[in-house]
């Protein structure tokens, strides 16, 4: 963790601390029981932890730490999928890194990959769509994965695959959507969550108008926030100010990258090439409606679902993992019986422990001694 | 991969097919345009401008100062080096 003198603007800083200190002093329901705010994206759970800003806040206020890291909510049987691709003949599957150390109920992609499978990491689906024009011999697999930062750069490959006419390249559609989670979270007894701060880049491509049943029907703000430690704590204090008024709005404190109505190059881009499914399953979370992506029909060439017969099993995660019941803020990440012991980094049984956005990780890392007496 | 790195874009490699060379903290990397550019015609406008480049597509379009903050971010965050190397590799 880092100290406040250490940040770009201390002086700031000390001052939205001080701020938001007197503030939470005036939210009567705050004295009794701490609010609830939950980032919803792990690029925020990483910079939280990173510096130590949950130390810096009132005890009043506790940060959830949302599912909004994809490679952490992946189910055990999607790698297990993945896997069975890899291990088909003449199949190159490609991903990206961060996806490799995900354990699947027999093996990770890793281990796969030590066993003899051609799995590759790329940087970007159009690298692994120029290693299939490369491969003409080849299938070449791209492990689709992320919220709708990265759906628009996947569909917009695959348009380009059509128009090449690259038939040798597929795609395994993983690609997961931020709103329904939300709803789930707010429509679930376990939790209750007082305001949201809002993914910063998913925001940059659906904007802000996709949030506003949050206030309209749940009665509860967000405030889509930038990475920055002072972005967060503008966004926290924010909140604060809505919820001490009484009122809930949708606001975005990341102006300087988030256009109020997203990008619609992208957004028109991903509604070609995908469509809702049913429910996509969520490693701890189960099933939410409408909550993944498929391919279009029309893209039916390239969807590595329809091409290949896979698995597609359910599989419980170990019952000592504890991921789901940390995915929804119920326990803190040193509270499951296996942190740091049987589950640490380098040997992770929940996804939570591989991505540096990760939760389990990041405690791991950059881990708050006070918390461990929770 | 969700966070983003900020590059300058050098040069159009492509117009039609909206591919641009970008130079992020040294690394050159060709990304595609298709989300900050609506014609091919305007893509030489872009030239010396900022963007936040997500898995080799540019996403949005920001000021210099705002990429600079950015990429010291993500130095402190430890996220910079591994994002380069993928960079760098492409496929691996
Ligand atoms: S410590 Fe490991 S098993 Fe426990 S919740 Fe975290 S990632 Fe899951």
């Amino acid at each position: 963790m880092k100290f406040v003198d250490e940040f770009r603007d201390p002086q700031m800083a000390k001052a939205l601390l001080a701020q938001i200190h007197a503030l939470v002093k005036e939210i009567p329901r705050a004295q009794h029981k701490p609010l609830q705010i939950m980032e919803v994206c792990g690029g925020h759970t990483h910079s939280i932890f990173r510096y130590g800003l949950e130390q810096l806040l009132p005890r009043e206020i506790e940060l959830i730490h949302g599912p909004g890291c994809p490679v952490c909510v992946l189910p055990m049987g999607r790698v297990d999928d993945c896997v069975a691709i890899a291990e088909q003949p003449d199949v190159i599957f490609t991903t990206f890194g961060d996806a490799m150390r995900v354990p699947g109920s027999k093996k990770s992609l890793q281990q796969a990959k030590a066993e003899g499978c051609d799995i590759r990491m790329v940087y970007s689906p159009m690298d692994a769509l120029a290693l299939a024009k490369r491969n003409p011999d080849k299938t070449v697999v791209f492990f689709g994965l992320g919220f709708e930062t990265t759906m628009p750069s996947t569909a917009l490959t695959l348009q380009q695959a059509r128009a090449q006419g690259v038939d040798n390249f597929q795609l395994f559609c993983n690609h997961i959507t931020i709103i329904p989670t939300i709803k789930a979270i707010l429509d679930s007894p376990d939790m209750y969550i007082d305001g949201f701060l809002g993914p910063g880049h998913v925001s940059m491509v659906i904007g802000q108008k996709p949030y506003e049943f949050i206030s309209a029907h749940y009665q509860r703000p967000l405030v889509v926030a930038g990475f920055e430690p002072l972005d967060v704590l503008q966004s926290i204090h924010m909140l604060l100010l809505q919820i001490r008024e009484g009122e809930a709005r949708i606001e975005n404190q990341y102006t300087r990258i988030v256009p109020e109505g997203g990008n619609h190059q992208a957004l028109k881009a991903v509604s070609e090439v995908f469509e809702l499914r049913e429910f996509f399953e969520w490693r701890g979370l189960g099933s939410i409606d409408h909550s993944g992506v498929r391919i279009r029909e029309s893209y039916a060439q390239f969807d590595a679902e329809r091409q290949f017969v896979l698995p597609n099993l359910k599989i419980a995660d170990p019952k000592s993992c504890q991921c789901g019941e940390v995915l929804k803020g119920v326990i803190k990440p040193q509270q499951c019986k296996v942190f740091g012991k049987q589950c640490s980094p380098e040997t992770p049984l929940g996804a939570l422990m591989v991505s540096t956005e990760g939760a389990c990780s990041a405690y791991y890392s950059y881990g708050r001694i006070d918390a461990v007496a929770v | 991969m969700c966070l983003g790195i900020p590059g300058c874009i050098t040069e159009i490699v492509d117009a039609d097919q909206m591919l641009a060379m970008v130079d992020v903290s040294g690394v050159k990397r060709e990304v595609n345009l298709a989300c900050v550019l609506s014609a091919p015609a305007d893509a030489d406008q872009l030239i010396g401008r900022w963007t936040l480049v997500h898995v080799g597509f540019a996403m949005s379009l920001i000021d210099e100062d705002e990429a600079r903050k950015t990429l010291e971010l993500l130095a402190e965050l430890g996220e910079i080096e591994e994002e380069l190397a993928a960079m760098r590799d492409g496929a691996r």
